[in-house]
């Protein structure tokens, strides 16, 4: 990382030492942008002032800035990308990029970089794009503080608010992105970081990674998506002091992990999930001081798991704490707080003396037969909850918290 | 019939019960709002205790008056009023007491605590007026049963059965019929039974209001879309009006051709 | 004026035929006992003519107008049953004001709260009342209405001997005023004082009606008790060395 910022710093230094600043609005000597950049040399200030501009795709090929004052509009009405970048040590900040028009044969996107690296994509809104940000095999670069709104309905007919394909450390900060099909989605992307972004309403996930390793995403809020976060196919990516919040609905999740290995899952809020974590087929994977908090279910697990490792969370208020497939072997769920745990701690030692069975038996009969799920919170599945809490018979045996804690980790 | 009615609740406005029970609630109620800081779970409990209680407490208070005021009833049966009159109104002055507790007992605490708490009201006054359908269906119910039974002893174990079976065997016997055919489709099945059931509907319905649907998954989904909007809540209402009306023309039926 | 006719009436509950054809006709005022051993249909018959119990055939005429699927004739009728439990809750004042409410006819309850000393309970519930301030409870609200026809079921039960003279009395100036008054009663000392009419009712039928003197003279004994032991086992036949001892086995009524 630090060398991009070097990089940056050297281009910076390089643009203020020799650059010219291009301006255009409607009474400058330029009045369109294109005929700006096609008199622009490399490390020139493109200013683009107040105004509408309707000039279809702008090819962007030289490393230049174009910085926006009083946020001009570029429209790219519905049936146009607007800006397309294949240089390297391009800057773009100030910009309002609307209405890009949906298409069902090309992923058209309001700002596209191809091939290139060392850039900045700053402070820009992007309104009613299908596709916001693309960024396609390019490296080292920023992209912060966006707000990228779309108008997406359906998954079919909409694109994801920033978008990576084969690309390398790049860091994607403090974005606002809501209302697309994914907020912010990752295929083979290495390295890099997404951090502090408000990711929201959007039809799909979240974050969205696939075939991507050795990144890692923190201090971002997943919020009233069909589902927060996937992680599918990936290695090596850490997820830390995220907040998981409201993905509600009847196939929503806070984070569904699908075949991944060793990642560590830490200090993140799930609140009012319909299921918290989903996970199928995942390895290695350590999960420490998490709260899950009035979830369907905190955490759902399909199967094909191992030496996962549960530990020092907080399980409060869930529906269902637990939910794993009969098989289950080789992972560890103890020292957990449990607000259901009713057993008790005689030597005081803060560790109840009694192990917890984290897995009711109506859980269990719910994974068999879904449509029992209509009998929640009737007395007859209470009874018989209880019933089997007191003798177990049907619930599995290794699934067992030997060390639950008495009182909340925080 | 009103006549009747309005002595039967006063009759019962001074009895000690409706205190308890009325009071019963409040404390209850009161209670998780200052203790619970989370107000769904405020909900989730009393909806349990308001789901097993109050058909338990209609029933017996159905039962019990009944037979409490079986002389009385002959007294008023040699009055020049129609016998439908006569149990009818008392019929319906049960159901406005205990509905009157319920409403009381559940709803002030509402009132004095809904400003600290960020409560959805929605939800709350389901859970009452889920409570009041379910006071009047059991209130019904078991005041048939009264009537049809002479003896007492049969009448009180006929109508703790009935309750039995709504709360628990019902569900029981759902339960095994689903796991029994889980290789076919369900949900309409599911649908029905729970339909079938006020104490399970009344539940759904709360459910519903507390958004726990989304767990449902499918089932859940088609019970949203049957029940979510206006025109399902008009159907679950009116298969709760008609577990109370369908006992109610039993009460006529059988108070018309009954010997006393 | 209050007329009863009854043509024959048959009730029977399950296989237990009750009322085997009854014909009864009341046409002038009078005090008329209904006497029987325990189950032998007495019970029934004055439930039937209060409505409560619907026969399986034959029709009931109360002052000319038949009883079935009406209600209203009960307007002439004051029942006072022999059970006084009233809803606990209530005060005095309160159900009688209740029952005048359902009644909605006129109504004199202030002369019978004087003549039974009834004021200071007014305000108390009836839960707390003695069974006979209770009792005197139950006669005020049957006398009350002025009602032609008068149903009494055991009228002097728990009423202290002062009250029950001064009820006797009661009785004759209500007759005098030309009422129709039925009472079933286990106390023969009240039915050889009051009754002009005697009907006595076994297994379902009318077993006997007169004047209660005519019973005694038929059966040539003072004892009116003796008079109708005698009469009871007359009917049987067998045993009638022990009258007193079979009646009482075989229809268990105290006497």
């Amino acid at each position: 990382m630090g060398r991009v910022v070097l990089t940056f710093i050297f281009i910076f230094i390089c643009s203020v030492s020799n650059a010219e600043i291009i301006k255009v609005c409607a009474t400058c000597n330029f009045t369109t942008i294109s005929s700006a950049i096609n008199n622009a040399s490399a490390g020139d200030v493109i200013e683009i002032h107040q105004g509408v501009y309707t000039e279809g795709n702008l090819l962007i090929d030289k490393a230049i800035s174009v910085v926006g004052v009083d946020w001009p509009i570029l429209d790219g009405q519905n049936e146009n990308e607007i800006l397309t970048i294949i240089s390297d040590g391009v800057r773009v900040e100030g910009l309002i990029l609307r209405n890009v028009g949906t298409s069902y044969l090309e992923d058209r996107s309001a700002l596209r970089l191809r091939n290139s690296s060392d850039f900045i994509i700053k402070n820009n809104r992007l309104e009613n794009a299908f596709f916001g940000i693309y960024l396609e095999r390019s490296n080292n670069g920023i992209v912060a503080d966006n707000r990228i709104i779309g108008e997406a309905v359906d998954e079919m007919s909409s694109g994801n608010g920033i978008h990576l394909w084969y690309c390398k450390n790049i860091e994607v900060s403090n974005n606002i992105v809501s209302s697309h099909r994914d907020g912010i989605y990752f295929e083979f992307v290495d390295n890099s970081k997404v951090h502090g972004n408000i990711s929201e309403h959007n039809l799909r996930y979240g974050l969205h990674f696939m075939f991507s390793n050795f990144d890692e995403y923190f201090q971002n809020t997943f919020r009233d998506n069909g589902a927060g976060v996937a992680v599918m196919f990936s290695k090596k990516i850490d997820m830390y002091d995220n907040l998981f919040e409201n993905n509600w609905g009847k196939s929503s999740y806070g984070l569904l992990l699908k075949e991944i290995y060793d990642a560590e899952i830490t200090n993140n809020k799930f609140i009012k999930n319909t299921i918290g974590v989903y996970v199928e087929g995942s390895t290695r994977i350590n999960y420490s001081a998490n709260i899950f908090k009035n979830n369907g279910w905190a955490i759902k697990v399909r199967g094909g798991c191992l030496d996962n490792f549960i530990s020092g969370n907080d399980f409060i208020s869930n529906t269902f704490d637990l939910s794993v497939p009969s098989n289950i072997e080789g992972n560890s769920f103890d020292g957990n707080y449990w607000s259901e745990y009713k057993g008790y701690d005689l030597d005081k030692d803060g560790i109840g003396d009694v192990p917890h069975r984290p897995v009711k038996l109506f859980n269990f009969i719910v994974f068999k037969t879904p449509e029992a799920m209509v009998l929640l919170r009737s007395l007859f599945v209470e009874l018989i909850n209880i019933t089997e809490r007191v003798s177990p018979v049907f619930t599995p045996k290794n699934v067992t918290d030997n060390s639950p804690s008495m009182k909340s980790f925080f | 019939m009103r006549k009747v009615m309005k002595y039967t609740v006063i009759d019962l406005l001074r009895s000690r019960w409706t205190y308890f029970y009325c009071g019963f609630f409040f404390i209850l109620s009161g209670l998780l709002f200052l203790l619970s800081n989370d107000p769904s779970q405020v909900i989730i409990t009393l909806m349990n205790v308001v789901l097993i209680l109050v058909p338990l407490i209609s029933t017996i208070f159905g039962v019990m008056y009944y037979y409490n005021s079986r002389e009385f009833a002959e007294l008023l049966l040699a009055q020049p009023i129609k016998r439908t009159d006569i149990f009818l109104g008392q019929y319906l002055g049960i159901a406005c007491s205990l509905s009157f507790s319920i409403a009381l007992g559940i709803g002030l605490p509402l009132l004095i605590f809904s400003s600290i708490s960020d409560l959805s009201i929605g939800n709350y006054l389901m859970l009452i007026v889920t409570g009041i359908f379910l006071s009047l269906i059991f209130s019904a119910i078991s005041f048939l049963t009264a009537l049809l039974f002479e003896n007492k002893l049969k009448g009180f174990g006929a109508s703790i059965f009935i309750w039995l079976f709504f709360a628990i065997i019902y569900d029981a016997l759902f339960l095994i019929a689903l796991s029994f055919f889980s290789d076919y489709p369900l949900e309409n099945f599911a649908l029905f039974a729970s339909i079938g059931n006020p104490i399970d509907l009344s539940r759904i319905l709360i459910i519903l209001k507390l958004d726990i649907s989304a767990l449902m998954g499918y089932t859940g989904a088609l019970f949203s879309k049957l029940m979510g909007n206006f025109n399902g809540m008009l159907v679950a209402f009116s298969v709760l009006m008609a577990w109370i009306i369908i006992p109610l023309v039993g009460i006529v039926r059988v108070s018309l051709k009954k010997d006393f | 004026m209050g007329t009863i006719k009854i043509e024959d009436l048959h009730k029977s509950f399950g296989s237990n035929d009750v009322l085997k054809g009854i014909d009864l006709d009341f046409k002038s005022q009078g005090i008329t006992a209904v006497l029987g051993p325990n189950s032998s249909g007495k019970t029934t018959l004055i439930k039937t003519i209060l409505g409560m119990v619907i026969p399986d055939s034959g029709s009931i005429f109360i002052n000319g107008s038949d009883i079935k699927k009406n209600w209203s004739y009960r307007k002439q009728i004051g029942y006072l049953p022999q059970i006084a439990r009233f809803p606990e809750n209530l005060k005095v004042s309160e159900l009688l004001s209740m029952m005048k409410n359902l009644r909605d006819e006129k109504c004199d309850e202030d002369y019978w709260i004087d003549f039974f000393e009834l004021q200071p309970f007014l305000n108390k519930r009836l839960a707390n009342l003695s069974g006979g301030t209770r009792q005197k409870v139950n006669i005020t609200q049957a006398f009350m209405f002025d009602s032609p026809i008068l149903i009494l079921d055991e009228p002097t039960a728990g009423l202290d001997p002062v009250s029950r003279i001064k009820f006797k009395e009661k009785l004759f100036e209500e007759k005098m005023k030309g009422k129709q008054i039925l009472v079933t009663t286990h106390i023969m000392n009240l039915v050889e004082d009051i009754a002009d009419d005697l009907i006595f009712i076994l297994e379902g039928k009318i077993h006997y009606r007169g004047h209660p003197t005519h019973l005694k003279n038929s059966f040539h004994t003072k004892d009116f008790e003796k008079a109708i032991a005698r009469m009871v086992s007359g009917s049987t036949g067998d045993k009638a060395d022990h009258p007193d001892t079979l009646f009482c086995e075989k229809y268990k009524m105290t006497l």
